[in-house]
């Protein structure tokens, strides 16, 4: 179980190293890094801020995290996603799965990042030229969480 | 009962939380925020479209038919934008 909701940056490198460190059954890691992007809906972005929910944050990521073990045979699994104010370029999350084979680590990924999105409580708010505004979800990222319900691997 | 309130919600109706004893016919999370919404044009504005409210107690998402009890906690926000 690592699930972690911190304000400081993470380094990439050591964490996915971190991952199969001592466990030589794993065969493949997959990752994926989320990043505040300069742009959104056409209007330049110079900072976003990240609020989130403590408490609820950490139990939702655990049980996504439990959800993606019963689904694919996992080694080991990381969530770090940050909280605060961040600038274009910072990373936000970062999700990572260790298996024995490619196919579990890679899908098993794409879940927890879909998940993620439309089940942990985050609310990113952006700094734009016109103001400030809070970001609104957006519809494919629940098509993209539900057609796991369905999908089995 | 704790009532947390985020993101937009935490704004419009200018606090993050508060500790508030709603009245014996407030059973479930719909009668709370109906409550709520009679509580001030902050509230009204905040709880107008129940369609992009989200509610947890105990920190679980729960649907609006959800039974309350004196200690719970409970959150409203919009929809989650992490990741």
């Amino acid at each position: 179980m690592a699930i972690r909701v911190q304000a400081e940056d993470f380094d990439v490198g050591a964490e996915l190293a971190a991952l199969s460190d001592g466990n030589t059954a794993v065969g493949g890691v997959a990752s994926f890094v989320g990043l505040v992007r300069d742009v959104a809906g056409g209007d330049a972005v110079s900072a976003m801020t990240l609020e989130h929910y403590p408490g609820m944050t950490e139990r939702q990521l655990a049980a996504i995290e439990a959800e993606a073990r019963t689904r694919w045979p996992l080694d080991a699994v990381l969530i770090i996603h940050r909280h605060g104010r961040l600038l274009p370029g910072d990373r936000i999350v970062l999700a990572a799965c260790a298996s024995a084979h490619r196919a579990a680590a890679f899908e098993a990924c794409w879940f927890l990042m879909d998940w993620l999105k439309t089940k942990a409580p985050f609310w990113k708010r952006e700094e734009t030229a016109d103001g400030d505004r809070w970001v609104s979800a957006k519809e494919e990222d629940e098509a993209a969480a539900d057609r796991w319900h369905t999908r089995t691997p | 009962m704790r009532i947390l309130y985020f993101a937009w919600l935490r704004t419009k109706i200018g606090t993050s939380e508060e500790e508030l004893a709603p009245p014996p016919d407030v059973a479930t999370t719909g009668d709370l925020i109906t409550w709520l919404r009679s509580r001030g044009p902050g509230y009204a504005d905040a709880l107008a479209n129940r369609a992009v409210v989200k509610v947890a107690v105990n920190q679980d998402y729960v649907g609006l038919d959800h039974p309350l009890s004196p200690n719970d906690e409970v959150a409203l926000f919009p929809p989650v934008t992490g990741g």
